[in-house]
């Protein structure tokens, strides 16, 4: 009895705002009935509530309740409106003076509002993305300050030529470039000569603003110390293409082979004249082994994967670089391109893609504000490669006016790996297939039904798709279960 | 009148390098506004001078002997009676002569009865509270002379002084009746309800500051989500059918929202939750089975608009604070057009709310650190009761004149704790 008591107290309980007349502090002594007045309601009440007692008892709790709570119901369009309403009303007839305050929230159960197609709006999505696109709109104007305000123009020289790896690596500052949401001039040198190939590889930018295309005309030899000396070649050709053009902006250095982040091109905003930036090397060898061995010499010196770059004081002021010490690697470093995977990919001492410089330092003119700190470039240009092509370092008369960006070299915005094919090793030319390939083999898991097996009967399909592939068993398949007969090939492939 | 002239000059050049100086500073960090609420720019207000307040000395059993058994009830969300002891006890406007002080504060930890879940017990706290009010009655002549007008007390838990956590049982007991004259700091809030009196002060809940300053992510980290919400939609243990819990609101975001991709809600306790709150522009902050909760503190320290959806809600010092410039308000019966409301909003308006939260004045108004700062919550408690005076003289009863009712409440009440 005293669960059903505490069963039906529990009821109450819940029901709470329907059965306001009990008085609600008698929960923890036990079950009081009301007291029997006199007034019909109570007593219709008294009724009610001895008749839901004895439902829920025979019913059970969970079927009584929804009873109840749609006898009670006053809007039954939509099962999920709310009920408060009605029942709020019944509670102001039995005890008008419940709450003089006149609150518009009621306690007790509300129904959960479901609006009719309740799934996203593609309206509401487009706006909500403007929005988001405002705050962090200004919230880089905050933190980047003055500069996204008026933001320059973005010059890339990137020094190519046709290899195995040339697409992936192409392709891959390529999309950086199209992603930075700044203007882009992208000036691609190509040893050996314009080709079709990269043209069609660069043609495929339809975001860059316009890019420039050019070709060198030595063909790029096979050491790795002559690539070095060509590409730094290019690049000063490159460099001589935006004193020609006029281009105004910042020239940034992107090798195909390195991989730029996003944030790069908003750090390169602010420099001034002549900035550096951190490289990381990630210098590696085919060889997990000899990789592995590598790694555990270099972590008795210092970091495994150095990175290149300024390196400043405590107040921030460039007082040095740490350079790409290639000592420990002397003897494992490759010499040709492609060579055996035991040696290591060896970066210069300082990569011209660690420094960027305001492309007005190459104009002819003289521009009035030209530090003294670095040297008349537009001389050096004209005169040959000899000066220019032992690091970037070499146009500025005074390498500690650099001015280091990224938090004073201390983040990472661009990485350098470069991993490459052997000289010999052939690919489709543009990686397009051309003729029909030797040999085909027929795929074993196509859902769809295969035209050349198609039966004569038209009535037993099933049966001969069953027949015709090798499959692993399949009585576990048609026990029993009705399924539709055009189906059949789909659901016993699914079901490997 | 040559030198003038020069003089005149240099002054002006001085002038012109020292604001591109400051504007170029300014540039760097996040531009705030001002915060003016109905009480004037009152967050940065210095109580220490404008009111004296005597912190009576219970003994330990109703205070340092219950946080002795329990001490999660330093980290939980009621902790705000405990720190604000111990802030008052080192304060300078504590008092020790209690004839000259404006305020009588009586530290009785009603919150600290826990389960093993966590959860606050309030069954025994209104006896308590009654025990400690009955000892300082009988020990001192404060309380009798004001009855308990002068006095006021920290009542942290779910519905203030009503001390249950079911609303209906809170509302059918109301405000303990020894308390309906004394000023009551609490978290919850809501106009027109039976357990917020007049003149009561709201307080946040207590978030714990060191935590959320470990989890501080880089200002420009791009705020890449829409809306952000962690918690329950259905509380499937103490109301199964829905409907009761949040009075059906939040099971409504779910089912509105739960497919839509700029709504990241879910149920989940991901350890990044800090984090997200910083990348996201709105965070929701519905009610539970209590309308307040700390979503609302972490939102404004991590500079994510509080969504709040809950009727009627009063929010923590509600005078000093302008809430409708800073949050947005969504009626819960509104809440199936949730994304139209929070897309219609003119990204000026988002931008100047994101100024408001960063005002480090708001900030610090939200928090109750260990020791008090200036500016922090148990500040802006003390500027709430230095507005409150001088006190009327109705205050002050005649000699035997008697309005509170001493056996008034539900007879369990009236046991000795």
């Amino acid at each position: 009895m005293k669960l059903l008591s505490a069963f039906r107290s529990s009821y109450l309980n819940r029901r709470g705002t329907a059965f306001r007349s009990l008085d609600p502090s008698s929960f923890d002594g036990g079950f009081i009935p009301p007291k029997p007045s006199s007034s019909p309601s109570s007593i219709f009440w008294l009724l009610i509530h001895c008749l839901c007692c004895l439902i829920s008892l025979i019913l059970g709790f969970r079927f009584s309740h929804l009873v109840l709570f749609f006898l009670f119901s006053t809007s039954v369009t939509n099962l999920y409106t709310t009920t408060n309403g009605g029942v709020s009303h019944h509670l102001l007839q039995l005890k008008p003076n419940v709450t003089e305050k006149s609150s518009r929230v009621v306690v007790g159960r509300h129904g959960i509002r479901i609006r009719p197609w309740p799934h996203p709006n593609p309206i509401e999505v487009m706006k909500a993305h403007q929005l988001l696109q405002r705050v962090q709109e200004e919230q880089k104007s905050l933190y980047y300050g003055a500069s996204s305000r008026s933001p320059r123009t973005v010059i890339a020289v990137t020094p190519t030529y046709v290899r195995t790896f040339q697409a992936l690596h192409l392709t891959g500052v390529m999309h950086s470039l199209m992603l930075a949401p700044y203007d882009v001039v992208w000036i691609v040198v190509e040893a050996g000569g314009k080709t079709e190939e990269t043209a069609s590889l660069i043609g495929r930018s339809r975001l860059i603003k316009k890019t420039i295309h050019v070709g060198f005309e030595k063909k790029m030899p096979n050491t790795w110390e002559d690539r070095r000396r060509m590409e730094s070649e290019m690049r000063v050709e490159g460099l001589r293409i935006v004193r020609e053009e006029k281009l105004d902006g910042v020239v940034v250095f992107a090798d195909d082979s390195n991989m730029h982040s996003m944030e790069l091109f908003d750090e390169i905003q602010n420099v001034r004249w002549f900035g550096a930036l951190s490289v990381g090397i990630l210098a590696h060898s085919g060889n997990a082994d000899e990789l592995s061995s590598a790694l555990k010499t270099t972590d008795r010196e210092g970091m495994p994967m150095p990175i290149q770059g300024p390196s400043c004081d405590s107040s921030g002021k460039l007082v040095g670089w740490h350079v790409f010490n290639t000592q420990p690697y002397a003897t494992k470093s490759e010499v040709y391109v492609g060579d055996k995977a035991d040696v290591m990919m060896m970066p210069s001492k300082m990569e011209w893609s660690g420094f960027v410089l305001n492309s007005r330092l190459l104009w002819k003119e003289s521009v009035d504000d030209k530090p003294i700190w670095v040297k008349d470039v537009n001389s050096l240009l004209d005169g040959g490669n000899e000066g220019i092509v032992d690091g970037p370092l070499s146009l500025v008369k005074d390498p500690s006016m650099v001015e280091p960006l990224g938090s004073c070299g201390r983040s990472v915005l661009l990485w350098w790996l470069r991993v490459e094919a052997r000289a010999d090793s052939k690919f489709p030319p543009g990686w397009i297939i051309k003729s029909p390939l030797d040999i085909t083999v027929p795929s074993k898991s196509t859902p769809w039904r295969d035209p050349s097996k198609l039966p004569v009967k038209n009535n037993q399909p099933a049966m001969e798709k069953r027949s015709g592939k090798p499959r692993g068993p399949e009585s576990n398949n048609s026990k029993g279960k009705q399924e539709p007969k055009a189906f059949d090939g789909i659901k016993s492939s699914a079901t490997r | 009148m040559k030198y003038r002239s020069w003089i005149l000059i240099f002054l002006a050049a001085c002038y012109l390098t020292l604001s591109t100086i400051s504007a170029f500073r300014l540039s760097r960090s996040q531009p705030t506004e001002r915060i003016s609420g109905s009480a004037g720019d009152v967050l940065d207000d210095n109580p220490v001078g404008r009111l004296k307040v005597f912190v009576y000395e219970l003994p330990s059993k109703y205070n340092k002997k219950i946080l002795q058994k329990d001490p999660r009830c330093l980290t939980h969300m009621f902790a705000a009676e405990i720190y604000m002891q111990r802030f008052l006890l080192s304060s300078p406007v504590r008092t020790l002569n209690p004839e000259e002080a404006d305020w009588f504060y009586v530290p009785v930890y009603t919150t600290c009865d826990l389960t093993p879940n966590g959860l606050p017990l309030p069954f025994k706290s209104p006896r308590m509270m009654r025990s400690a009010i009955q000892l300082i009655a009988s020990n001192w002549p404060y309380w009798n002379r004001t009855e308990g007008a002068d006095h006021f007390f920290v009542v942290p838990h779910d519905f203030g002084a009503c001390f249950h956590y079911q609303e209906e049982k809170a509302i059918g007991r109301g405000i303990l009746p020894l308390l309906q004259r004394a000023t009551l700091v609490q978290t919850f809030g809501q106009r027109n309800h039976v357990c917020l009196k007049e003149g009561s002060i709201t307080v946040p809940p207590y978030a714990p500051p060191q935590k959320m300053q470990s989890h501080l992510i880089p200002g420009k980290t791009p705020r890449s989500i829409f809306v952000y919400f962690r918690g329950l939609f259905y509380d499937v243990g103490n109301d199964p059918e829905g409907g009761y819990y949040a009075r059906g609101a939040r099971a409504a975001v779910w089912e509105n929202f739960k497919d839509n991709p700029l709504f990241d809600i879910s149920t989940e306790h991901p350890t990044t939750y800090y984090e997200d709150m910083q990348r996201a522009i709105f965070c929701l902050c519905p009610l539970g089975w209590a309308p307040w909760s700390p979503r609302l503190v972490e939102a404004v320290i991590f500079g994510c608009i509080p969504v709040i959806i809950a009727d009627d809600i009063v929010l923590p010092f509600a005078d000093a604070i302008p809430w409708e410039d800073i949050g947005v308000f969504v009626d819960e019966k509104d809440v199936p057009y949730l994304d139209t409301i929070l897309t219609s909003i003119p990204p000026e308006v988002i931008l100047r709310k994101q100024r408001l939260l960063a005002n480090p004045s708001m900030k610090q108004a939200m928090l109750f650190p260990q020791p008090a700062q200036p500016g922090d919550a148990f500040h802006q408690v003390l500027n709430g009761l230095a507005r409150k005076l001088p006190h009327d003289r109705s205050v002050y009863l005649r000699p035997g004149e008697k309005l509170l009712n001493w056996t008034a409440g539900p007879v369990a009440d009236l046991k000795p704790w």
